[in-house]
C-alpha cells in the first residue's frame, strides 16, 4: 500500500522527521486558508496522488502568495494528472497539500528499503537527490551509496560517518542526518514498510534538514498487524474494479488493449502477454486467479472482462494444478458467459489437472468457445477474434 | 537420482490440520511421498489423515526421523514456524505459505545463517522428484522421471515447462519453485550448484521473471563455474509495462533490478539458451542436449 504523501509525512513528523509545516485542502478556498496559517511567504503546492512522477506532469507549484495558492489548487482538484507512472487514464487529485516552501541550498536523496538478495534493511543516499534523480541514477549507478542495517534496526557509527562523508555531509550536519536515518529505520521496522523514500531530503539555507517530498510503502502482507491504517484515505485508493477482483482471489491489472486474458499464476499471465505482444496484439488486461479462488469468484473475474466495452475476445489460458483444476475454470467460464448480455468471442486453451473434463464440459453446457491446444494458437485466435 | 527429495525422503507437514494443509497432505501421500507426521501445536498425539500429530518440528523428528518438512502454517505464523524447523535442524524446509510479511521473512533468513537446513520458499509451488517424492502443490499431471532439473519462480510455468519436456519424452530430475516473494530461501544459484552435482541431471531449465536479480546471478555463477551441463532459460514479463506490479512481489522494483531484455543479455552472455516463449523451452533443451 503505497500512502498520500501527506500521510506518510504525518508518520514521518511522529518519528521526529523534519518536514515542511503543511496543510490538507480539498478546495481552492481551503487551500487559501491553509496557506494563510502557515509561517512564511512562499508556499508549494501538491497534488496528492498515489503514483509517482508528478513533479515532472505539473503536480507541483510554487506560489508566492496565499491568492496564488487558490488559484493553482483549483486547477489541480478535480484533474487527472497523468504521469509516467499512471497510465493514460491518470490518477483524479482529490486533494491538495499546501507547504511552506523551503529555500534549498542542497538536494539529497535518502531511503531505507530492503536489499532482496542479501536479505537485510539498508539505507540508499545519493548526494544529487531531486526528480530527475532515477535518470542520473541510471546513467551513474556509483552515486547512490550504502549502509546496511542490523536486523534489530541499528547500524555501526562508524560506517554511518562513512556514509554521511561519502555523501557531502560532515560536522553538526552529520549529527542532524544521522538522528534522522535512524528515525526512519525506526519507523521502516514500526509500520512494516517496504519501502521509505526522502527525495528530496533538503538541506536549507537555514542549514536544517527538511524531507520535502516522502514516498511511504507498507507491506499488504503485513496490514492484518497494521489496524491503524485501515482509515487511511490511501487505503481506499487505487482504481475500483482492481480492487474488486482482488476482494475474489484474482490480481487484475487493467491494461489499454483489447484481448480479455483470464490466466492462473503470475509467470503465465505474464508469458501470455509476451506471446500477445509478440503475435501483434494488444492485452486488456493482466489476470492472475489465485489458487484459493473458487469457480463463482473466478466467474465475477470474467465478468470484469465482459462488461468492458475494449474487450472485443477473451482468451482463456489455463494450466490447472494446486487447487485449481482447469474445471473450476470452465464452471466459472460458462456462469459468467450466462450471467453476461453482452457477449464476445472465447478461446480457450486448457492444460494441466482435469483439462480433459474441463474441455468435455464446456461442450456439454453448450459454451460458446474456439478450443485450442497450444498457447501459441489460442493467443493468434484470440488476436483474429479481437481484430 | 534427484536434488533435495527422493525416495527415501521423510516428510513431517506444519500446519497439516488447516484446510490446505490437509488437501495438499493427503494429495501427497497419494503421489507417494512418505508423509510421517504433522505438527500442531495443542494437537499432539491425536491423529490426523491417518498420521500422527506432534505439538513440536523437534518432537516430530524425534519419534519419526523426519528430514523435511512442508510449512503450510497461515501468512502471520509461517516465520516462526519456519525458525522452528530450522532450530531443531530439519534439513530441508519447503515453504508453500504465501503474503509472509518481508520483515518477518528477513528474521527467517538470519536464522538460516549458522544452519544446516536448506530453505525452498515461501510462496512456492514446492520441490517435485517425479515419481518419487513430492513436497508441494504443484501439478503431478504431466511430470515424469528423467534427466531434466527445472529451477522455477513460477509454479503455472513449471508446470506449462513440465508438460512440454514429457511430451518431447523428457523426464524431469527434480523441479523446484524458489518462491515468488523478494526475499527468500535458495535460489537459481544453489539449484544450479545441486543439479550440477547431480550425476543423474543432464541439463537444466531456468524460468525467471522480470524483477530481482536471481537471474543476474545465476548467470554470473555459470560463468565463473563453467557448467559442464547445458542451461536453457526462458524469463517471462518481456512486455510488462513498466512502473506497474504485476502479480508476485519479486516483480517489485525499486532499484537495480533488471527487466527481461537486461536478463536475457547477461544470461546469453554466460552462454545459456535463451529462449523467448514457453512454447519452445522443451524443443531448446532437446537441441541442447544433442549438442552438449
Amino acid at each position: 500500500m503505497n500512502l498520500y504523501e501527506y500521510e506518510a509525512k504525518e508518520i514521518l513528523a511522529q518519528y521526529g522527521v523534519p518536514v515542511p509545516e503543511g496543510r490538507i485542502a480539498t478546495s481552492p478556498g481551503e487551500a487559501e486558508d491553509a496557506a494563510k496559517a502557515l509561517p512564511g511567504h512562499k508556499f508549494a503546492v501538491k497534488a496528492q496522488i498515489l503514483a509517482g512522477g508528478r513533479g515532472l506532469a505539473g503536480g507541483v507549484e510554487l506560489a508566492p502568495a496565499p491568492s496564488m495558492v487558490a488559484q493553482i489548487a483549483k486547477r489541480l482538484l478535480g484533474q487527472r494528472l497523468v504521469t509516467a507512472q499512471t497510465g493514460a487514464d491518470g490518477e483524479e487529485v482529490v486533494r491538495v497539500y499546501v507547504e511552506t516552501a523551503v529555500e534549498s541550498e542542497r538536494d539529497f536523496f535518502l531511503a531505507v528499503l530492503v536489499d532482496q538478495a542479501l536479505a537485510q534493511i539498508v539505507v540508499l543516499g545519493s548526494a544529487s537527490g531531486g526528480v530527475d534523480f532515477e535518470d542520473r541514477v541510471a546513467k551513474e549507478p556509483g552515486i547512490v551509496k550504502t549502509l546496511p542495517v542490523n536486523l534489530d534496526g541499528t547500524f555501526a557509527d562508524a560506517a554511518c560517518t562513512e556514509f554521511l562523508t561519502k555523501l557531502g555531509i560532515t560536522g553538526d550536519k552529520a549529527d542532524q542526518a544521522r538522528s534522522i536515518i535512524a528515525a526512519l529505520i525506526k519507523v521502516f521496522l514500526r509500520i512494516d514498510a517496504t519501502l521509505i523514500e526522502i527525495n528530496p531530503l533538503t538541506l536549507t539555507r537555514e542549514g536544517t534538514f527538511s524531507a520535502v517530498d516522502a514516498k511511504v510503502s507498507i507491506d499488504n502482507n503485513a496490514l492484518f498487524r497494521h489496524p491503524e491504517f485501515a482509515g487511511l484515505a490511501s487505503s481506499q485508493g487505487g482504481d475500483e474494479i482492481e480492487l474488486q477482483a482482488q476482494k475474489d482471489e484474482i490480481n487484475l491489472v487493467r491494461l489499454d488493449g483489447n484481448i480479455g486474458v483470464v490466466v492462473n499464476g503470475a509467470g503465465l499471465a505474464l508469458a501470455t502477454q509476451d506471446g500477445i505482444s509478440d503475435a501483434g496484439g494488444k492485452a486488456a488486461n493482466f489476470m492472475d486467479i489465485r489458487t484459493t479462488a473458487t469457480s463463482l469468484q473466478v466467474a465475477r473475474g470474467i465478468g470484469i472482462l465482459l462488461k468492458d466495452p475494449d474487450v472485443k475476445s477473451i482468451l482463456v489460458n489455463i494450466h490447472g494444478g494446486g487447487m485449481t483444476p482447469c474445471d473450476t475454470i470452465a464452471e466459472a467460464l460458462a456462469l459468467a458467459l450466462a450471467w453476461s448480455d453482452r457477449k464476445v468471442p472465447v478461446v480457450t486453451r486448457l492444460a494441466g489437472h482435469n483439462a480433459d473434463y474441463a474441455r468435455q464440459m464446456l461442450v456439454d453446457r453448450n459454451v460458446p468457445h474456439e478450443r485450442c491446444d497450444t498457447m501459441g494458437e489460442a493467443i493468434a485466435a484470440a488476436i483474429a477474434c479481437a481484430a | 537420482m534427484s536434488i533435495l527429495c527422493n525416495s527415501e525422503t521423510k516428510l513431517i507437514v506444519q500446519g497439516m490440520t488447516g484446510r490446505s494443509g490437509t488437501f495438499y497432505t493427503d494429495q501427497a501421500m497419494t503421489y507417494g511421498t512418505n508423509v510421517v507426521g504433522g505438527v500442531r501445536p495443542g494437537k499432539g498425539g491425536k491423529k490426523h489423515i491417518g498420521r500422527p500429530i506432534f505439538n513440536t518440528v523437534r518432537d516430530a523428528m524425534t519419534e519419526t526421523g523426519a528430514n523435511a518438512t512442508m510449512v503450510m502454517v497461515p501468512a502471520h505464523n509461517a516465520a516462526a514456524a519456519m525458525i522452528e524447523a530450522i532450530e531443531a535442524g530439519m534439513p530441508l524446509i519447503v515453504c508453500v505459505t504465501e503474503r509472509i510479511p518481508v520483515l518477518d521473512m528477513i528474521r527467517v533468513k538470519d536464522a538460516l545463517k549458522n544452519s544446516q537446513s536448506e530453505l525452498v520458499g515461501p510462496n512456492s509451488q514446492g520441490v517435485l522428484t517425479p515419481g518419487a517424492c513430492k513436497i508441494g502443490v504443484m501439478s503431478t499431471a504431466d511430470a515424469m522421471p528423467g534427466t531434466i532439473g527445472i529451477a522455477s519462480r513460477s509454479a503455472s510455468l513449471t508446470s506449462e515447462v513440465v508438460a512440454n519436456l514429457t511430451a518431447l519424452g523428457l523426464g524431469q530430475s527434480t523441479t523446484v519453485g524458489i518462491g515468488g516473494d523478494p526475499v527468500h530461501g535458495i535460489g537459481f544459484v544453489r539449484c544450479l550448484e545441486l543439479f550440477m552435482n547431480d550425476p543423474d541431471t543432464k541439463g537444466v531449465v531456468l524460468i525467471g521473471e522480470i524483477g530481482g536479480n536471481e537471474e543476474e546471478q545465476a548467470a554470473a555463477f555459470i560463468k565463473e563455474n563453467r557448467l559442464a551441463k547445458p542451461v536453457t532459460a526462458l524469463v517471462v514479463g518481456r512486455h510488462a509495462p513498466p512502473q506497474r506490479r504485476m502479480g508476485h512481489a519479486g516483480t517489485l522494483s525499486v532499484f537495480g533490478s533488471g527487466n527481461a531484455a537486461s536478463k536475457n543479455a547477461v544470461l546469453k552472455s554466460a552462454g545459456v539458451h535463451v529462449v523467448e516463449n514457453v512454447d519452445d523451452v522443451a524443443q531448446a533443451m532437446v537441441g541442447s542436449l544433442a549438442a552438449a
